[in-house]
């Protein structure tokens, strides 16, 4: 992938994240994984303690450690050595193994070492976990373009042909566990048994317990990963997937299971899209408790919207989630001037004009490719009332002297980014609710008055 | 043995007491251990990333600058320019033609924009492999720009994070001894293996600057080029945190024959002693008696503030397991001054004189352990039934699923804990988080027997 135009050769506070760390998020979300780092010890190191800042969770990454000699020599040894280390203490059901630059580049033929291996552990007692692996190289590429990898690397290895059952596959994209926990929630509602690839809902935070877990409950089954290209459709999230290999895509070209593709439901009416699509296939009205919180939430949209209206808001961070939230945004009268991604898959100008189309009086400023160098400078001249995104754009909003609104991830400087709602009826709701205060918290706080009624 | 324990980490665990003392260490970390440790360039990054004034390019894919982008609470007085993530965000077609190209004009743009004292740009894996010539690179940018661009050669296969310190010091040792040393005090120090986290090196400086001693470079906490580029003019090196600026220490010795003390600032008896070794070595009796004042003035304010906490704390036990073992001696007699017993005790990178010290200074039955792991640590924790983990974020959640209490004492850290004041914050954090009512709803203690009910 090229940028189009690299406005600087240099990368200043990227706003990306690497290609195996959306692996490592995905593998998170199977039941009882170990997510598996073939490369450099750091690698794995560095991950986890990005996760874990955001989720406060545990989240063991083991690594093949590769040394000098197995740079030169091939890291085969290595990675079937910490292969086996790694059923040996973990006992782990499934293993994701993800690949890095380095193995990229030295050349390690993953996919053959790991055939290798099984044969020299057939027969052994337990039965060796189930092994799926992605060729996930940093340099092409962003952690989205991982994740997606990952979830297609499943499908791919493990979903079986046969008889057709009444599941959905549901494809939510990187999403927080509380966005997960509402999913399976709604899609239970409609009366259809669903499969959510990948769920991290438990896994990512997860419950105080007896004892440490030396792999958290919860996750998509591999057993269930196996139906998938049974299942009567697959529902997909990612406008700027259009036109990629995915999950969904697979399933449809090689079990023939109808891929829905849509945008991330935020706000309105790509939920009410998703809701239609739900309705479709499982032939049930939208539940009652639905219907409720989507009339509070259009109730919401009115009495907020004095506040809301005209409020000039820059948006960034992976594609799919600015474009959600910019079409939510556009709903709710607040004017999205600025919309980037360091990610850089084609489609974000294309999908930002379709979804905020009609309902803004000029288009918003979008940048592909860029990093908080670039967003910032643009930032500056739109003179924003609000910054929306994860905690890695507070320096930008702290120079403007204007409140960020945090969602998506990473969330390293407040509480609770796992809970996090985005999606849905619901997840649109709490968005409209912390907007509307930010903005009411700024009146407040920079009125001499003090007024306490506002 | 405890099935948490692979077969090839059992020479890396030591029980005091058990057997005479003997422990494997400073090895290649075992693959699939899921080792707490970091790489070549995590070593070299936290060692040169305080330094405010230069410009820290990491050459090479994104990750590498994203996940060290402004993480530690290291502060600066003036410039702040090691808060930014650069990077040369190396693509596919760069790995296939080489990215000595990008990283020039990436260098020279980025030179152009910010105006460095100097700059450091490091090598990360794929630049190890595509075999891009640093040295080349950066030789020409300096000539052309007229600052020092300092190749650091952290590779992070290349060794552990210890290899990464000794690239840091060499690529420092390069600025050293190019400044001009004209009026510097007989009584002078550089500071090295502080990193000024949560402005930690001020209260060490401000102690120093009472016994008449005068601070030249500090290295790297709050750092500064051009003190680096004088600091062969100081009289006496004072190394923290055994592991990263050693090697610093060692080639000023070679080549400059300035003498070194090992120090540390944590807890009320090493950071006396510390001082007081100071007061020594310059044999400067005025001196030795403003450091006793200084002493007895700290502790005389703090100990009186100290004793609602140890009463609290007596008796209750504590794990550690840190970075670097330095800070590990320190913590266990930090503990004992609160009356605490540390139970376990573990490091990434200690080396075989440290974890003997470790031996040494711990009580009977202590868990000693090298280059641990989740797994290792949860068993020993739940083991020991211990009230509180020392570590760092990764060690966190381990602590905390546990319902056991947790003190970050690491490079992300915001709380000052060096100095006789770092040791009334230090018990207070310690205070807050053993004392937190909310260990006993937690299912381990609350005896709610099923999981997560």
């Amino acid at each position: 992938m090229k940028d189009p135009n690299p406005t600087y050769i240099s990368t200043t506070n990227a706003c990306k994240l690497c290609k195996p760390l959306g692996a490592c998020l995905a593998f998170r979300g199977v039941e009882g994984a170990v997510p598996f780092l073939h490369g450099s010890q750091g690698c794995a190191t560095y991950m986890r303690r990005y996760i874990i800042s955001h989720f406060r969770e545990p989240m063991d990454i083991a690594s093949s450690s590769l040394g000098e000699k197995q740079a030169v020599y091939g890291g085969g040894p290595n990675l079937k050595q910490g292969l086996s280390n790694v059923m040996k203490k973990y006992e782990p059901r499934f293993i994701g193994v993800a690949t890095t630059c380095l193995t990229e580049t030295i050349g390690d033929d993953v996919p053959g070492i790991i055939r290798e291996f099984r044969q020299d552990a057939r027969g052994e007692e337990p039965a060796p976990a189930e092994i799926v692996t992605v060729a996930t190289p940093s340099y092409s590429g962003t952690h989205m373009e991982g994740f997606h990898a990952a979830v297609r690397a499943l499908v791919e290895h493990l979903a079986e042909s046969g008889e057709p059952t009444e599941a959905i596959n549901l494809l939510p994209g990187l999403v927080s566990p509380a966005d997960i926990r509402y999913l399976k929630e709604i899609v239970e509602d409609f009366g259809l048994p669903g499969i959510i690839l990948p769920d991290f809902s438990e896994t990512l935070d997860g419950p105080a317990q007896l004892d440490y877990e030396k792999i958290p409950a919860g996750g998509t089954p591999v057993a269930a990963i196996k139906t998938m290209g049974r299942s009567k459709a697959t529902l997909e999230f990612g406008q700027t997937l259009f036109g990629q290999e995915t999950a969904g895509t697979w399933l449809e070209s090689r079990f023939g299971v109808p891929r829905r593709s849509l945008g991330m439901p935020i706000g309105l009416r790509e939920t009410d899209r998703f809701f239609g699509v739900l309705k479709e296939i499982s032939g049930r009205a939208r539940p009652f408790r639905h219907a409720a919180e989507r009339g509070r939430l259009l109730d919401a949209y009115v009495d907020g919207h004095k506040y809301l209206f005209g409020q000039r808001a820059v948006v960034y961070g992976e594609e799919d989630l600015v474009v959600g939230l910019a079409a939510f945004l556009s709903e709710i009268g607040v004017r999205p001037v600025l919309c980037a991604s360091g990610g850089m898959s084609g489609r974000f100008q294309e999908a930002i004009t379709e979804m905020t189309g009609g309902l803004l009086p000029e288009p918003p400023v979008v940048l592909a490719g860029a990093d908080f160098y670039e967003i910032a400078a643009a930032a500056e001249g739109l003179v924003p009332d609000l910054v929306i995104g994860h905690s890695k754009g507070y320096k930008m909003a702290r120079s403007l002297q204007v409140p960020l609104i945090r969602v998506g991830f990473p969330i390293h400087d407040r509480f609770g980014g796992q809970r996090v709602l985005h999606l849905g009826y619901r997840g649109a709701q709490s968005l409209l609710d912390r907007m509307v205060n930010a903005i009411i918290e700024r009146k407040q706080e920079t009125s001499k008055v003090g007024y306490g009624y506002i | 043995m405890e099935p948490a324990i692979l077969k090839e980490r059992q020479k890396q665990i030591h029980r005091k007491g058990e057997a005479p003392f003997a422990l494997e260490c400073n090895t290649e970390s075992l693959a699939g251990a899921v080792s707490q440790r970091a790489c070549v360039f995590c070593g070299s990054r936290v060692v040169l990333y305080p330094i405010a004034d230069a410009l820290h390019l990491v050459h090479g894919p994104i990750g590498c600058a994203a996940y060290t982008w402004d993480i530690r609470g290291a502060l600066s007085s003036g410039p702040e320019l090691h808060r930014l993530s650069f990077c040369t965000d190396l693509q596919e077609m760069d790995v296939i033609f080489g990215g000595e190209n990008k990283l020039y004009k990436a260098l020279t743009e980025l030179i152009d924009r910010h105006q460095p004292r100097a700059a450091f740009v490091y090598s990360t894996c794929i630049v190890g492999i595509i075999g891009d010539d640093l040295y080349s690179v950066c030789k020409k940018v300096s000539q052309e720009r007229g600052i020092p661009v300092l190749p650091v050669q952290s590779e992070g296969f290349k060794g552990n994070k210890r290899a990464g310190y000794h690239a840091a010091c060499r690529a420092m040792f390069q600025l050293v001894g190019t400044g001009d040393i004209s009026g510097i005090s007989p009584h002078s120090v550089n500071i090295l293996g502080d990193f000024n986290l949560a402005g930690e090196i001020w209260v060490i400086r401000e102690y120093l600057s009472r016994m008449g001693v005068e601070v030249v470079a500090n290295i790297t906490g709050d750092g500064r080029v051009a003190d680096l580029q004088r600091a062969h003019g100081a009289a006496l090196n004072l190394v923290q945190c055994s592991g990263s600026t050693i090697d610093l220490a060692v080639m000023m010795e070679e080549v400059f024959g300035i003498p070194h003390l090992r120090v540390s600032y944590f807890g009320v008896e090493d950071m006396a002693e510390s001082l007081y070794a100071v007061a020594r070595f310059f044999k400067d009796p005025e001196m030795m008696d403003r450091t006793r004042d200084l002493v007895r003035e700290e502790i005389a304010i703090l100990m009186p503030q100290l004793r609602e906490y140890r009463q609290a704390l007596t008796g209750k036990k504590a794990a550690i397991y840190v970075g670097g073992a330095f800070k590990a001696f320190s913590l266990v007699k930090a503990f004992r001054l609160l009356g605490m017993q540390v139970v376990l005790v573990g490091s990434q990178t200690g080396t075989k004189e440290d974890y003997q010290e470790l031996h040494d200074i711990t009580d009977e039955g202590t868990i000693i352990v090298d280059d641990s792991n989740p797994l290792e640590l949860s068993s020993f924790l739940k083991e020991k039934d211990v009230d509180i983990f020392v570590g760092g974020v990764k060690e966190r959640p381990i602590a905390y699923k546990l319902g056991v209490g947790f003190c970050d004492h690491n490079h992300e850290r915001k709380e000052c804990l060096e100095g006789f004041v770092g040791m009334l914050n230090f018990a207070r954090e310690v205070y807050n988080t053993v004392m937190s009512p909310v260990w006993r709803f937690m299912p381990r203690r609350s005896g709610a027997g099923e999981k997560g009910v």
